[in-house]
């Protein structure tokens, strides 16, 4: 029996209970943010590379109060690198990722009729809209956005009278964070007890599509962590607004020592980095996942070591509950620790090369078929490795002493984690938009929108990396208070050229998107030729997933090309034929 | 839905609901100890109110045992519920009152007389304090629906799900206040 029925506006498009309204909501609500979060990276940029100079598009966007006469103002840019950050992390590579890829793909990938509580997931999404309102309301505030970075580190972030952006601004990022954490939690416990209860006849854990792993182990992983951010941010709060001293000690401003005595700012370190770590992974496993469908699809062949793929998402995000001291090498830590947090760092490595030599060894002599979401599929797996070397540099205390708050560090984590995730998005995007729409994007402008956005992320962040090594740090408002820095200032101009070139063409993307979901070529069931439970589903959008029973799953879903099939694809949904065995 | 799907869905999202409260306590207790180890660290004596309300919370849990197994048996559970719920509610008093016995002793959460291992104590018992209070909210729901007779041998999964989550609050509470009279010995 299906749960279809008669929908009014408001509980189809807005109030909505159906896991695919909500993923649409989640996902449009990323975009959104994603274009701010980029525009303010763009805005910064052109500080960093013609620091002082007057642009016309800085006062049109921040007005005579924060760009005077066209010159980015000091604490707008701290701000407006903190707003980057945190949208960027939290809301598209977190919420707008797994929040659109999680509720689309889970109940059509197991065979369920929707999650396993609706309403739950509902108000995972309200939560993050009102989040979302909180955060935007804040960049309209007297004093401006929150600009202690977005770790948020006391005690620029616990005294609100430190500078203008640790006041009002600072107060709403929390409050907006809270309401984030509480949309996560709902959203991740609905996913796993999902995944856990409602897969359909025939579907064992053995034969979950990939996605299916990568979500359900990033639920976990958010469930874990987020809750420990919460306590962190307490206790930021208290100190902030009651006067407690959790973080605080010993602090002088404008020659009037405050009250406070006995806090370590290096606690609230730990306690961010205990979520600040799983965190960087609950953003890339599920690209991970989406990355390991749309390469067996497009490559027509299963995917090489479905087991390993499975046991190294595992043992990644095991490892990543005991690698956060990495990012606090500097902070006095004992050497021996350091060198503890080393190796468990460094063992990350192992689950992270078994993935890559998968990949390689899926797209090794396959047919592959270029598609859009093939080659941000392919673009994930290249930053990956590129990003996953300098990890290697970031990851040795001995060495990353030498780098640590430099652009190297930028380089490295907008490679392997924002550039991956992106890609990720993007792909999954491209792939399951026929599934999302019943339409099908442009091509063409998917291949522009691929190629132009590599190559300008490289443009980016490639040179990033030189820049540590010579010793420039990040955060700093101008790169051209020291001589030593000057001959830098061409390769920072290169980089703002390349962001702004990559900026514009995700306007394509926007474009793209939008055009298709009205314009786009009708879509056929399964266009992409898949084996997966969501392609069996109506084309038109109906609250249930399928009319009359869910299909049963007889095999796992990566029989791509399997010798003696008559086609290169056989569905979950088909039984095994008489003396087949399952791979 | 049928109805063992139900039971065995919404048990899981409570278990996996406490696992993230119990991160978030362990949150505050790490930190306590990172915090412990550094100077400038105060020994604080518990109140007494603390070991009362210890005993009223642990009381709670057997009632709530002992209904569970009254309903099993088909004979109503309500009267080992109200004592639960009473006793839950004891436990709010208890704890409010071994505040009040800090502060009468001088030991603050905030200001001159506060100090890092008070501001903890506050802040840890505070926060388990609110999971009671969602705890009790469920009791009295619970209550209300066992007056109406609503539940049957065949169907207890409220009475379940209360006792599975007000045990972890009681399991919680016991952990935090032995974690809490080492630490701030």
């Amino acid at each position: 029996m299906s749960d279809h029925h008669n929908e009014t506006f408001i509980s189809k498009y807005i109030f909505s209970i159906d896991h695919k309204m909500i993923a649409k909501q989640f996902l449009i609500t990323g975009m959104f943010m994603g274009i701010i979060g980029m525009l303010m990276s763009i805005l910064f940029r052109l500080q960093l590379s013609n620091p002082g100079e007057s642009f016309a598009v800085l006062e049109w966007f921040l007005g005579d109060k924060w760009a005077p006469g066209g010159i980015l103002d000091p604490n707008m840019y701290l701000s407006l690198v903190t707003m980057h950050g945190t949208i960027l992390v939290f809301w598209v590579l977190t919420a707008g990722l797994t929040g659109t890829f999680a509720n689309f793909l889970i109940p059509l990938q197991i065979g369920a009729r929707d999650m396993a509580s609706g309403f739950i997931n509902m108000l995972s999404y309200w939560f993050f809209f009102a989040a979302t309102v909180v955060l935007l309301i804040s960049l309209f505030v007297e004093t401006g956005p929150a600009s202690a970075g977005w770790t948020v580190y006391p005690p620029l972030s616990a005294l609100p009278q430190a500078i203008p952006g640790s006041g009002l601004g600072q107060d709403l990022w929390l409050v907006a964070m809270t309401l984030f954490i509480v949309s996560s939690l709902l959203g991740g416990l609905n996913y796993i007890v999902t995944i856990l209860n409602l897969r359909t006849k025939g579907m064992s854990m053995s034969r979950l599509p990939l996605t299916m792993w990568a979500l359900l182990i990033v639920a976990i992983l958010g469930v874990l962590s987020f809750p420990v951010l919460l306590s962190a941010a307490l206790l930021l709060i208290f100190d902030r607004s009651f006067g407690t001293s959790f973080y605080l000690s010993d602090i002088v401003i404008g020659g009037e020592a405050l009250h406070h005595t006995g806090g370590s700012p290096i606690l609230f370190e730990h306690l961010f980095w205990f979520l600040g770590h799983p965190e960087v992974y609950i953003i890339l496993l599920p690209a991970l996942g989406i990355v390991s469908e749309i390469i067996s699809v497009n490559s027509r062949k299963p995917i090489f070591g479905y087991k390993a793929m499975v046991i190294s998402l595992i043992a990644i995000a095991f490892l990543s509950f005991i690698v956060w001291g990495h990012h606090m090498f500097i902070t006095g830590m004992d050497p021996f620790l350091g060198s503890v947090f080393t190796f468990t760092t460094l063992l990350i490595a192992i689950p992270s090369a078994v993935k890559v030599f998968n990949y390689l060894a899926t797209l090794w002599k396959a047919s592959i078929r270029f598609t859009p979401a093939m080659l941000f599929a392919i673009g994930f797996v290249s930053t990956f490795i590129t990003g996953g070397l300098t990890g290697l540099i970031l990851g040795d205390s001995a060495l990353d002493i030498n780098v640590h708050d430099t652009y190297f560090v930028v380089g490295h984590f907008h490679i392997v984690m924002g550039l991956s995730a992106i890609y990720g998005m993007f792909a999954g995007v491209y792939h399951w938009f026929p599934k999302m729409y019943g339409r099908m994007m442009n091509k063409k402008l998917g291949y522009i929108h691929f190629w132009v956005t590599f190559i300008s992320a490289y443009g980016v962040f490639f040179p990033m990396h030189f820049l540590g090594l010579a010793g420039l740090p990040r955060r700093y408002y101008t790169n051209s208070a020291f001589p030593i820095f000057d001959g830098l200032s061409d390769i920072n101009e290169i980089i703002t050229s390349f962001a702004i070139l990559g900026g514009l063409v995700q306007l394509l993307f926007v474009f793209n998107f939008f055009y298709s979901i009205f314009k786009g070529t009708r879509a056929t069931q399964n266009p992409w030729e898949a084996n997966t439970l969501e392609w069996t589903s109506p084309v038109e959008r109906m609250h249930g997933n399928w009319p009359g029973e869910i299909p049963s799953v007889h095999r796992w879903p990566y029989d791509y090309s399997k010798p003696g099939a008559e086609k290169d694809f056989i569905p979950q949904t088909e039984p095994l034929k008489e003396g087949e065995t399952e791979h | 839905m049928d109805i063992n799907l139900k039971n065995n869905t919404s048990k899981q999202l409570l278990w996996i609901g406490m696992a993230g409260i119990s991160m978030f306590f362990a949150g505050l207790t790490s930190a306590v100890i990172v915090r412990s180890a550094e100077h400038g660290w105060d020994s604080i004596v518990m109140p007494e109110w603390f070991w009362y309300s210890t005993a009223a919370i642990i009381m709670s849990s057997i009632f709530l045992i002992i209904a569970k197994m009254q309903v099993r048996k088909g004979i109503s559970p309500t009267p080992y519920i109200v004592s639960s719920l009473i006793l839950g509610l004891l436990f709010s008093y208890f704890q409010i009152m071994g505040w009040n016995q800090l502060t009468s002793e001088g030991r603050y959460f905030v200001g001159p007389g506060s100090n890092p291992a008070s501001s903890f104590l506050y802040v840890i018992t505070f926060a388990h304090l609110m999971h009671v209070l969602g705890g009790i909210i469920s009791l009295l729901v619970t209550t209300i629906k066992s007056v109406q007779v609503k539940y049957t041998k065949e169907n207890y999964l409220g009475i379940e799900l209360t006792s599975i989550y007000w045990h972890f609050l009681d399991v919680l509470w016991v952990y935090l206040f032995i974690f809490l009279l080492v630490s701030l010995k």
